[in-house]
């Protein structure tokens, strides 16, 4: 299965109803880009930080959150130097990673079963124009064969090393589309036999 | 839609998250790394068509938007959508619209020159014209800056669309899925 980057925990932030978290998240994000001044990006990054403690977070999470962006945020420091003054070269970067690490709060402290069980009831309250269920469908296939279609890629990886061919990417990538398509067909004919749709 | 135009988008999504374990390939030189992922929206495009390869990539992002480490190097999460190059991984959906689009116009003159110039325009020239802007917006930068910024990673992904239309080609070639679907 995969792994998702939920913490486990059972803090306020943890038992809080995620639409009530993701609306959290909008309105900071939203406030922080509207009122574009230090002191709203000061409380913004009091009420994150604030956020972290209540649900038991390490510094490490929130670090593991900002190192995939810090060669971006460093090439930005040095862009906003170059272009204007230390102060908006910082409150641009400040900025970012107050909002990256709100972001991942949410995605740190809610599952994606609880996430995804969310759209769902919202999906049921949606008009009836929108395919329900069709996406409900379409979301829990892929949850479902992302696994599968990664084991699939590594069984084509070994076949073409057996070859020679694992340098070539169109080599490991054909099989693995045509796969894949040919499953889809079978899936696609086991579903309908069970009269799904 | 049908069942099985369901299954190929729920399919597809799954194979944009497992591109992301190719190791990523380090261009001499420039020195930025190319990671497989964005040939995501190329190839989804390019087999599947414009609806359903961009569904397939918005049912990508979705997941990652809640929260499933499905991004090349294990990302994932709300997080990936405030950081300065979000725009590009929104801009797959078009990318991927785009080429499905013209690919399904040139369905029968389609050839590795015409897919590569269908790959190189949707999948560099449009997803620069939403990621570059983007970037310049949410990190006060000028579009010329952004651009600048971004120019490094621009061969890297012209071969990568060249690579996406051979695959395209050939799958084309031994399981095509547009064309005359009334002949089928």
């Amino acid at each position: 299965m995969i792994t998702d980057l939920y913490v486990r925990g059972a803090t306020i932030v943890h038992r809080a109803h995620p639409g009530l978290k993701i609306l959290l998240l909008f309105a900071i994000s939203t406030l922080v880009f509207i009122v574009d001044t230090w002191p709203v990006l000061a409380l913004a990054t009091v009420l994150v930080a604030g956020g972290y403690l209540l649900a038991g977070l390490k510094p490490a999470h929130a670090w593991r959150a900002l190192k995939p962006v810090l060669a971006i945020f460093a090439i930005l420091l040095i862009a906003q130097l170059y272009l204007a003054d230390i102060r908006l070269a910082s409150y641009v970067v400040l900025r970012f990673a107050v909002l990256i690490l709100a972001a991942t709060l949410l995605t740190l402290t809610t599952k994606v079963s609880e996430l995804v069980d969310g759209l769902m009831a919202g999906l049921s309250r949606a008009p009836g124009w929108v395919p329900r269920e069709k996406i409900a469908l379409a979301i829990a296939m892929t949850i479902r064969f992302i696994p599968r279609i990664r084991a699939q890629f590594h069984d084509v990886r070994d076949a073409q090393r057996a070859r020679g061919l694992d340098r070539s990417i169109v080599a490991l990538l054909v099989p693995l589309v045509v796969r894949t398509l040919k499953d889809a067909d079978d899936i696609a004919r086991a579903i309908e036999a069970r009269s799904v749709d | 839609m049908e069942t099985r135009d369901i299954v190929y988008i729920a399919l597809f999504a799954a194979i944009v998250a497992a591109l992301a374990l190719f190791p990523p390939i380090w261009l001499p030189v420039i020195g930025v790394p190319i990671t497989a992922q964005s040939m995501g929206a190329m190839l989804a495009g390019g087999v599947l068509g414009a609806k359903r390869g961009s569904l397939a990539l918005a049912l990508f992002v979705l997941l990652v938007a809640l929260g499933l480490p499905l991004l090349s190097g294990g990302r994932g999460g709300f997080g990936v959508f405030f950081g300065p190059t979000a725009g590009y991984i929104v801009g797959w959906i078009v990318a991927a619209f785009v080429i499905g689009y013209l690919t399904e116009r040139f369905w029968n003159r389609l050839n590795i020159f015409t897919a590569a110039a269908i790959c190189i325009f949707g999948g560099v020239v449009v997803l620069y014209a939403i990621g570059v802007p983007w970037s310049a917006a949410v990190a006060k930068v000028s579009v010329t800056q952004a651009l600048t910024g971004s120019a490094p990673f621009i061969p890297g992904d012209i071969l990568k669309a060249i690579i996406a239309s051979l695959v395209i080609v050939t799958v084309k070639r031994s399981y095509p899925l547009l064309g005359n679907r009334s002949a089928a």
